[in-house]
């Protein structure tokens, strides 16, 4: 991530157009107008996210979608399944439950609406979670929910459908509010990027995910 | 603190959309305008954006952004910039309150500083798209104690969330709805570590935050518009 915004502060606005255009399926008119008009308004502050964000390559909602989902059941089995066999107490407990009932409704919602779009929801996959307690288990929480929030918003920008992107909109600052509380609970910042919540692209969220997966 | 504010609040003059607050036909004009702003040219965008040379495409998008197809997009950042602008100030009153010690303290100095990250990053967003920022409102906010402090300000940042929410559909530029959707979820975190201090709900909304219309936020803010 750091290597790839050090590469995209380098580069000039024109230039940057040209690249980040590869791959963008929303309006990528606009995109490509308003990047080649140099409105590359970053500033420091702005650029690397959004370079970032526009990585995120195309494939239609329904593969974003898909794979919110799998991030979804995920996070789902992991607070409530996992979350039950680590022995969490006091607020830990509470937020176990009411996070994995959250997360339960995301997965019903994301699978509604790909079935809606005609297509068909994956498959649920089988999850292996590294977590032994509960300072464990909340680690990887804040793992799991800070990763959930850099997944949608770097996927946000890539969503064709105006209605699939409210959604996502609504279950993002919900999975922000989860990482925010946890992040609290274990004493960590509850705005680890300050100012701008990072996107990640779909391999650097596979990164942190892919291995909880069971192929 | 209140001195300054108050000859700042005597010179500044009143922005647009602080009027638009105060004056409910201009906001219905205001919103009217701002939601057909971006179909205007919007014809003559796509024909100039398409099938001409990368250069030819270049000259063309300058000039539709500088002119009214970026109309929408300028309306959205001017509001989330007004907004951003009265969390700011609320957020440097609170400081100076001094009701919050210790860790307390230190979470709301930094939301302060992030909420001026957001006001800058939206004025150069308002202006990269050709419109003109938004002058900076002249906000009041009620400062009592430690607990309606921060209970005003889990108001204040769930409606933050709740506006940028409701807009981020209606955002045309790739770019602005990227940086809006950075500031979407951190305005949720600001919301939720307020409710966590407050033990009031993380979640208030359950698993789907609700959206908030242009309208319904700006007469939410209203009571705090000096």
């Amino acid at each position: 991530m750091s290597q790839t915004d050090l590469q995209m502060d380098g580069v000039a606005s024109s230039q940057l157009g040209e690249i980040e255009v590869q791959g963008m399926t929303r309006s990528s008119f606009i995109l490509r107008g308003a990047l080649a008009a140099g409105s590359v308004y970053g500033l420091g502050a702005v650029t690397p996210f959004v370079s970032s964000a526009f990585a995120e390559s195309g494939g239609g909602d329904v593969e974003i979608l898909n794979f919110a989902l799998t991030l979804e059941y995920l996070e789902a089995d992991f607070y409530n399944v996992k979350g039950k066999t680590v022995g969490l107490k006091g607020l830990a407990k509470t937020y176990a439950k009411t996070f994995g009932e959250e997360e339960a409704d995301h997965v019903n919602a994301l699978t509604a609406t790909i079935k809606q779009l005609g297509s068909k929801p994956v498959a649920k996959p089988s999850f292996v979670f590294p977590a032994t307690s509960e300072s464990t288990f909340l680690a990887l929480a804040s793992v799991l929910e800070n990763t959930g929030v850099g997944a949608y918003n770097g996927a946000g920008p890539s969503l064709q459908s105006k209605e699939v992107l409210a959604a996502a909109g609504s279950i993002v600052q919900v999975e922000a509010r989860h990482a925010a509380a946890i992040n609290l609970l274990i004493k960590k910042s509850p705005t680890p990027n300050q100012g701008f919540d990072r996107p990640l692209t779909k391999a650097q969220v596979l990164a942190k995910a892919g291995p909880l997966i069971k192929k | 603190m209140s001195s300054e504010t108050s000859e700042r609040r005597d010179s500044a003059p009143s922005g647009l959309v602080e009027r638009l607050v105060r004056d409910d036909v201009d906001r219905k004009r205001f919103l009217k305008m701002a939601g057909s702003a971006g179909a205007a040219s919007f014809g003559a965008f796509v024909l100039a954006a398409c099938g001409s040379s990368k250069k030819a495409a270049t000259t063309a998008a300058t000039t539709a952004s500088t002119s009214s197809a970026a109309g929408g997009d300028v309306a959205i950042a001017n509001y989330a910039l007004t907004l951003e602008y009265l969390e700011t100030e609320f957020y440097e009153k609170v400081v100076s309150s001094g009701f919050f010690s210790g860790a307390e303290a230190s979470l709301i100095k930094s939301f302060g500083e992030q909420e001026q990250t957001h006001v800058e990053a939206l004025k150069g967003a308002v202006s990269k798209l050709g419109g003109t920022p938004a002058e900076q409102p002249m906000g009041k906010f009620p400062i009592e104690n430690a607990k309606q402090v921060a209970e005003l300000a889990y108001t204040v940042e769930n409606l933050g969330a709740s506006a940028y929410l409701g807009q981020a559909a209606k955002i045309q530029n790739a770019e602005l709805l990227a940086a809006a959707l950075a500031i979407h979820s951190v305005e949720a975190r600001h919301a939720a570590t307020l409710g966590t201090v407050l033990k009031k709900p993380i979640t208030p909304d359950g698993a789907f935050a609700k959206p908030a219309d242009m309208s319904t936020v700006l007469a939410a803010v209203k009571p705090f518009l000096a």
